[in-house]
């Protein structure tokens, strides 16, 4: 029995399914090919115009068919293509997930779209205000646009389709928001509260608002032409992160529960780590502190040490701040060993996939595991000084890879760091 | 698993349309007040309208206050309130290591621009390029940091120091519930020792009214108590408030030699179809597995909803002998994610009070989502 626990007595927790959708192709195989070949899915964008924008090109997924084209609906079509590629691939039941369901999600909104179907539908021609909307919604049907702008939506519809048990989790904790799925579904396994847990990150919200509101903070790249050299993180003249669409999901199993029913195991989440910054709304503790300490906690939290590490799946955005912070508190949690030990961010090739992102890169990490093979960091072609790391520069390397960490940080001071292993803990 | 620890509640900080702090809101629940009500800023809706806050005494930085939307500031005005309650104020070490979970919807939308918007837009030879335009000039660029759903968690980091680590949890009034349960849970299992844990809602809003009013849940006649709106159709008053709670493990909170208000037994949440006696079964169901007696005093976060009231009033009448029912919402209104972790902070004053020896807060979503916490003395 004891092999099925860590050295803390608490269940390990391992990985029986993996799903994962972005600009890149639908599924892991394409992802993947993309992915260590170098190639970018950023392109210019044609979802909507993008006169009088600073920034005109994102990594959207345009291949479905999506209607209405709103950031719910995007974001349920992509968390649905991830989750039933997982399920499917860990063996049970698509429609009788038999675990809790814990889902990042982008904070829902009404759209412009929406909002001006209650514009025309009032009855003034021009000084609308939001009591004439208000009048409007009033008099006529629109229950479901009702659902359809309510936060808890997307897990609901989600918890219908695979038949999820509990009550589903919609979390947000900004751009680290995918790791933190995972770490509650790690936790509540931990807890002996369920034997399994589908933890998704989706994303699907470039809409106009949104890419003008992260540009109004001065957060994207404008480098414009081409698209895909836009997002070239480490790199010297990095100027900012690329809107990136997408979803993963991982269906995460109580090792015991994962070997009784004859699984095949992906890898195991041996640890987790976070840590809280007060420092500012959008920038880091300038001594990088709530990065280490997440890291150091991750690794603690796995029954490892930094040694044990083999390769850093970056949070790796390609803004000038978030790169800088990282490698330095990389620098100071491997030490010397942090010049040899390799790095790269997959937001060079997919942008950055926001609350997707800790999700979408848990999956590449793990696959890393099981490819033996490092996806490179593109772009790379003047290197950052201050930034004197082995960032796996533009082509992908084979490697023996058993032990990654992979980093989220975001907005409003979130930090998370996540382990993969391939081999259980104890 | 080790066996799993007690949960008590050490802090506690409210605000609502009655007031701030436990004086004000404890004495609602010995007799309850007349309603605070505006029926006429948004009319013809109803809004139980926050009484006026010194923000300076929570948020002493004019700056944070600035940046910062009204949700945003109720919100860290109420876990300020909790943090002195529980001793932990400026305690920057355990501070540092305290967690937090909240219950968020989204930021206010700048009404003016949308209005400006909406006009042109019908005008506009390209109304999508239009749109671009006006927003890149329009836009408050800090707007969207009031608007982030985990920029309420970010500000209370900012402003009160509080560094653990933060989740937020999204989905209207299960929001609240599941924040509160996976709190509860996991310091129980030892995952942490503290965690604040609650919500914030404004009210006051015509974009939230909108979302509501699209589904025609809002109650548009005068105040009326939540239990007796069914006959016209029921909906609910929306109410601005905020509340959070600072969880300890109970040995923890001891031997920092904290005061427990009271104890907080694991926190049921379910999904349940709500057809065909489905959310009669499920209330009687997490009842039963709270541990819930039949003298118990029920907070009911009973929205006004028609049928889902009708039900769980009828469910709760015959689960209960001696105990009373109390609806939260006639006392704050409806705060959405607020509305369960300030139903479990009403809980902890009425037992610590000797209102009754066990509470229970029920949480029934307008649209979805079901949730009960029993609270009982401490130790």
């Amino acid at each position: 029995m004891a092999k099925f626990r860590d050295r803390a007595g608490r269940p390990i927790v391992a990985v029986t399914g993996m799903g994962v959708v972005t600009s890149l192709g639908r599924g892991k195989t394409d992802n993947w090919t993309a992915l260590t070949a170098g190639r970018s899915g950023i392109h210019r964008i044609n979802r909507f115009p993008t006169d009088g924008l600073r920034t005109t090109i994102a990594g959207t997924v345009d291949f479905l068919d999506v209607n209405p084209m709103v950031a719910p609906v995007l974001s349920e079509n992509l968390a649905t293509i991830a989750a039933d590629e997982a399920i499917g691939q860990s063996g049970l039941a698509r429609d009788d997930f038999p675990g809790a369901l814990f889902v990042a999600v982008p904070p829902v909104e009404m759209e412009w779209p929406q909002r001006r179907i209650l514009a025309d539908a009032t009855a003034k021609a021009e000084g609308i205000v939001y009591s004439d909307l208000l009048a409007a919604a009033a008099g006529g049907d629109y229950r479901k646009l009702h659902d359809l702008f309510l936060f808890g939506t997307v897990a609901d519809r989600l918890a219908d389709r695979f038949g999820t048990k509990g009550s589903p989790i919609s979390l947000s904790t900004a751009c680290s928001s995918g790791a933190t799925a995972i770490q509650l579904g790690v936790e509540a396994i931990r807890r002996g509260e369920t034997r399994a847990a589908l933890s998704i990150g989706t994303d699907g919200s470039v809409h106009a608002e949104a890419l003008i509101r992260f540009s109004l903070l001065s957060a994207l790249s404008t480098q414009n032409d081409p698209p895909e050299g836009a997002a070239k993180p480490f790199s010297k003249n990095r100027d900012g992160f690329v809107m990136g669409e997408g979803a993963a999901a991982l269906v995460l199993e109580d090792y015991e529960h994962a070997v009784a029913r004859g699984a095949t195991i992906l890898g195991f989440v041996a640890g987790c780590g976070e840590k809280g910054d007060g420092f500012h709304r959008t920038r880091s503790s300038p001594d990088g502190r709530p990065a280490i300490v997440a890291m150091q906690e991750a690794i603690a939290d796995a029954g490892l040490s930094p040694d044990d590490i083999d390769y850093i799946n970056a949070h790796g955005t390609s803004t000038p701040e978030n790169d800088k912070m990282e490698s330095m508190s990389c620098m100071a949690v491997f030490g010397e060993r942090m010049a040899t030990v390799p790095i790269s961010s997959n937001k060079s090739m997919i942008g950055h996939t926001l609350t997707a992102a800790g999700a979408v890169e848990a999956v590449f990490s793990l696959m890393t595991i099981a490819e033996g093979r490092i996806p490179p960091t593109i772009n790379h072609a003047i290197p950052d000084p201050a930034i004197p790391l082995d960032v796996v520069p533009n082509v992908a390397r084979d490697a023996r890879v058993t032990r990654v960490m992979s980093n989220s940080f975001g907005f409003g001071g979130q930090n998370t760091s996540l382990v993969f292993t391939a081999e259980p803990v104890s | 698993m080790s066996e799993l620890r007690d949960v008590v509640i050490t802090g506690i900080g409210l605000v609502s349309s009655l007031g701030e702090g436990h004086d004000v809101h404890l004495a609602a629940l010995h007799d309850a007040p007349r309603p605070h009500v505006d029926a006429a800023a948004f009319a013809p809706y109803c809004v139980h309208p926050v009484v006026p806050l010194e923000l300076d005494r929570q948020i002493p930085k004019k700056s944070d206050q600035r940046q910062m939307e009204p949700w945003q500031r109720l919100g860290v005005y109420a876990a300020g309130l909790a943090l002195d309650d529980a001793g932990l104020k400026g305690d920057a070490e355990r501070l540092d290591r305290l967690q937090m979970i909240v219950a968020a919807g989204g930021g206010e939308r700048d009404y003016a621009v949308d209005g400006q918007i909406l006009d042109g837009m019908r005008k506009a030879a390209q109304p999508e390029v239009f749109l671009n335009e006006r927003l890149m000039s329009d836009l408050r660029p800090t707007l969207f940091l009031a608007q982030l759903s985990n920029l309420l968690a970010g500000n209370i980091s900012i402003v009160h120091g509080i560094t653990g680590a933060s989740r937020t949890f999204m989905g209207e009034e299960q929001a609240g519930v599941d924040a509160v349960r996976v709190a509860q849970a996991r310091i129980a299992a030892g995952q942490a020792d503290a965690i604040i844990v609650g919500g914030a809602y404004n009210a006051e809003r015509p974009d939230v009214l909108l979302i509501f009013e699209m589904g025609h849940t809002l109650w548009k006649h005068g105040f009326t108590p939540v239990f007796e709106r069914s006959a016209e159709g029921g909906g609910f008053i929306p109410g601005s408030a905020a509340a959070f709670l600072v969880l300890e493990a109970a040995d923890v909170a001891q031997a920092r030699g904290a005061r427990a208000h009271a104890r907080l037994a694991p926190v049921r949440a379910e999904r349940c179809p709500r057809e065909d006696g489905g959310l009669e079964k499920t209330l009687a169901t997490m009842w039963a597995d709270a541990g819930a007696g039949r003298d118990a005093f029920v907070l009911s976060g009973a929205t006004g909803m028609a049928r889902i009231t009708a039900s769980e009033r009828e469910t709760l009448d015959a689960l209960i002998v001696t105990g009373s029912i109390m609806a939260t919402g006639d006392l704050i209104g409806h705060s959405v994610e607020a509305q369960f972790p300030f139903g479990v902070a009403l809980a902890a004053l009425a037992v610590e009070d000797g209102l009754a020896d066990e509470a229970v807060v029920t949480s029934v979503g307008h649209q979805r989502g079901e949730g009960l916490a029993r609270v009982v003395k401490a130790g």
